[in-house]
């Protein structure tokens, strides 16, 4: 496989600062990049799952990932965020022009990316509130008063339909699905992230869930966040409307559009991509590329 | 006698990261030679005026202790190398008891400033029992307690002062014969509490001792005796921390508990022994008809703690509850576990042990359910959790179970995990770093403990296990 080498993007150097504030000489416009992928490949104990990604997400974008069970859109979201079983073994993520490769997953987040797990883990004995307040404290790096975290929750808990009763649970711990996807809304809203990856967040929620949770993503979404919004089913692109769609299979993205690719994918089913010929897939490769 | 210790010279670079380990200059009223001998323990009982029957009580547990082997179990290598002979066995910081803060002395203040007791005395003490060394220094009782007749001494005044109460009791419950540790502790036996409550007296408000070890190479062997009348209830609150020094300390301490008919007895304990501790302690209990008895133990700290507490279920309906925590690191091996003997119908206990080893450490459950025959309707569980922060730390669980009974229900689950990777990525996707991480799951880990205790217990154990925590992530 060869290892192209692309062009560094230029006419920026954003640093990446603690808590997601921007240098002040730093202007950033619409088309920069938050997020360039090139050409990666990860594997996950010596087994290759991702064979060449490519993927440009501009700052405000919302994108859709989508592509049959087993295809690597949760290999891709793992590796975004750090986890060390993901070996990047060729290839680059850029994130405001820093790479990200030797970045533990605590300074991802600390630096504005959130991952919404799509199998949140239970952690027994950890109050859901002891845990959001320190995550809101690493993200930040400033301790909220007791009062003004209480006040921000609420109003977030709000938006989402959660009850008081939540806080003093334990994470996950005996969760609904419903429950637990509220949960990564909840901290998302709180840690303010710049690059969101929604990892398969719609599954397991039924319809009245899934509006009040798409909601909360769409009450986020603006200049200062950019979503990657990974999904098997076309469903939730019914309530948050991405810019850009993308089909993943076999660990590579092999066919990218505007957000009428969704339905074309909802009528027609995956085989159809299959059967595209090889030129689409190139036609993918220098969209995502495109500055 | 007051022999005056040379100190060795790197003591300071010794447990330098310990929180606790800081040493106050040493000013004593009396402290006894090195070592064990008829003489000595002659001369300890003579020193605190005692009754002829306690010194011959001493001395008797004595040549016990001298016949008795050492236990072939626990950790036989570590309990080998305690050399008897190289102890102080007992040592009397100074002539008076403080009655009030005034009164105590200097060094010693400063020593309960840094371990935060009096804030905790303006808090909510009902009555501080401080043991400085082997004696008694501070000790008050809050007006409302005595109106109620509680007494709430320590163990040498108890004796004093209520004598056939404590003769009635004292070694009733643990034997000096029972073991090794509990003869040694019988014959040199120094402070620890009294507590006596009255028939129907409920003490809303737990009574707090503070245990402190402040010599190299001095025992410390209190002695608490605890007797509930009918009715009333109790909650006793131990805390112990100890400075580090650069030779091990021995610490076997004898607790025996009296609940009669209906009576309640909570007794929680929290150890951060300095590293190279040996705690060897006894701790029995008995549960008279319709009586509850729970011990709630936190082991942190210490080279080797063999602790077992017990309750002996001799009433019918009596319960027992043991729930402790132990976490042990580098070159530690925290033996600890819980028996339960029932020896009446209709009587229950329940066990709940979690043990967290890291760094090489070693947890062991060691735990002993008893049903004799004729004791029917028996309820018993067991229930023991460890948690392995890495791969060259050890647990092992040895539960025994005897019963002479058909009719009863016993349920026995052990679990052993590692800290999850996934949980480990999942709190530190969120921006926590590996150590916050850690402290957070194994905070959760102990939270069935930790939410027994009060709040300042808990947020101090809390703070101990992030300190045990820093540095050992990487």
């Amino acid at each position: 496989m060869p290892n192209f080498n692309f062009p560094a993007a230029a006419g920026w150097q954003a640093k990446i600062v603690p808590g997601g504030r921007r240098l002040p000489n730093e202007t950033m416009s619409q088309t920069k990049p938050i997020l360039a992928i090139k050409n990666l490949h990860v594997s996950v104990e010596d087994k290759e799952i991702l064979k060449g990604v490519s993927l440009t997400i501009n700052a405000g974008e919302v994108h859709a990932l989508m592509g049959r069970t087993g295809s690597g859109k949760s290999t891709l979201s793992y590796t975004l965020m750090g986890h060390p079983r993901y070996k990047v073994t060729a290839g680059q993520i850029l994130y405001k022009g820093e790479d990200l490769t030797a970045m533990p997953a605590d300074a991802r987040a600390r630096a504005g990316i959130y991952l919404a797990f799509q199998y949140p883990v239970a952690i027994p004995g950890v109050s859901v509130s002891n845990f959001l307040r320190a995550a809101v404290k690493a993200r930040r790096g400033t301790e909220l008063t007791i009062k003004e975290f209480r006040k921000e929750l609420r109003e977030q808990m709000n938006r989402l339909e959660m009850k008081d009763d939540f806080l003093s649970r334990y994470i996950n711990d005996g969760f609904s699905g419903g429950e637990k996807k509220r949960l990564e809304i909840l901290q998302m809203s709180l840690l303010k992230p710049e690059l969101a990856v929604l990892d398969e967040t719609d599954s397991g929620l039924d319809i009245d869930a899934l509006k009040t949770v798409a909601g909360g993503i769409n009450a986020m979404t603006g200049p200062d966040l950019s979503v990657l919004l990974i999904t098997h089913y076309q469903r939730i692109l019914n309530y948050i409307t991405p810019q850009f769609v993308h089909v993943m299979q076999e660990g590579r993205i092999v066919l990218s559009g505007g957000s009428e690719l969704a339905h074309e994918l909802e009528a027609r089913g995956y085989d159809w991509v299959t059967q595209e010929p090889a030129a689409t897939t190139d036609a993918a490769v220098a969209q995502a590329l495109a500055p | 006698m007051a022999a005056e210790l040379t100190k060795p010279a790197d003591i300071r670079s010794i447990g330098a990261d310990y929180k606790y380990g800081f040493r106050d200059e040493e000013k004593y009223a009396f402290k006894s030679g090195r070592g064990l001998t008829p003489e000595i323990v002659a001369k300890i009982s003579q020193m605190k005026g005692e009754p002829e029957w306690m010194l011959k009580f001493r001395l008797k547990a004595l040549e016990t202790f001298l016949k008795k082997p050492m236990p072939r179990w626990g950790n036989s290598e570590l309990l080998d190398a305690i050399d008897f002979q190289n102890i102080y066995y007992y040592i009397k910081p100074s002539e008076k008891q403080g009655k009030n803060w005034d009164e105590v002395p200097e060094g010693i203040k400063k020593t309960f400033d840094r371990l935060g007791i009096p804030e905790a005395e303006r808090k909510f003490l009902a009555g501080v029992t401080a043991q400085y060394e082997s004696e008694v220094v501070y000790h008050s009782i809050r007006e409302d307690l005595e109106k109620q007749g509680v007494i709430f001494l320590d163990m040498d005044s108890g004796l004093r002062e209520h004598e056939e109460i404590v003769r009635e009791h004292f070694g009733k419950v643990i034997p000096p014969a029972d073991n090794k540790f509990a003869a040694l502790n019988s014959a040199v036996w120094s402070g620890g509490s009294f507590v006596w409550v009255p028939p129907g007296v409920k003490v809303e408000i737990p009574l707090q001792a503070y245990f402190r070890i402040n010599a190299e190479n001095m025992g410390q062997f209190e002695r608490t005796l605890i007797i509930a009348e009918p009715g009333s209830y109790v909650h006793y609150i131990e805390g112990c921390t100890a400075p580090i020094y650069s030779s091990d300390s021995l610490h076997s301490a004898v607790v025996e508990l009296i609940a009669k008919k209906g009576a309640h007895i909570r007794y929680t304990t929290i150890q951060n022994w300095s590293k190279n501790v040996y705690n060897l302690v006894t701790k029995r209990a008995v549960a008279h008809e319709d009586a509850k008895i729970e011990w709630v133990d936190g082991n942190l700290g210490s080279k080797l703690t063999m602790k077992y507490p017990s309750v002996y279920l001799v009433g019918p309906r009596a319960h027992g509850e043991v729930l402790s925590v132990a976490l042990a690191g580098g070159e530690q091996h925290q033996d600890a576990g819980a028996k339960m003997v029932h020896a009446a119908p209709d009587t229950s206990s329940i066990i709940t042990s979690k043990s967290i080893s890291k760094d090489g450490g070693r947890a062991t459950y060691r735990g002993l359910v008893k049903v004799y025959k004729n004791a029917t309707n028996v309820k018993s569980s067991v229930r023991c959790d460890a948690l392995l922060l890495d791969e060259k730390s050890r647990s092992d669980t040895y539960p025994t179970m005897e019963v002479d009974e058909q009719q009863v229900t016993i349920e026995h689950e052990a679990t052993v995990s590692r800290v999850g990777e996934e949980q480990l990525f999942y709190l530190m996707s969120r921006g926590l770093t590996a150590a916050e991480a850690t402290t957070l799951i194994v905070n959760g880990f102990f939270e069935p403990f930790t939410k027994e205790l009060p709040l300042e217990y808990a947020v101090e154990l809390n703070r101990l296990i992030q300190l045990e925590m820093e540095g050992s992530v990487g």
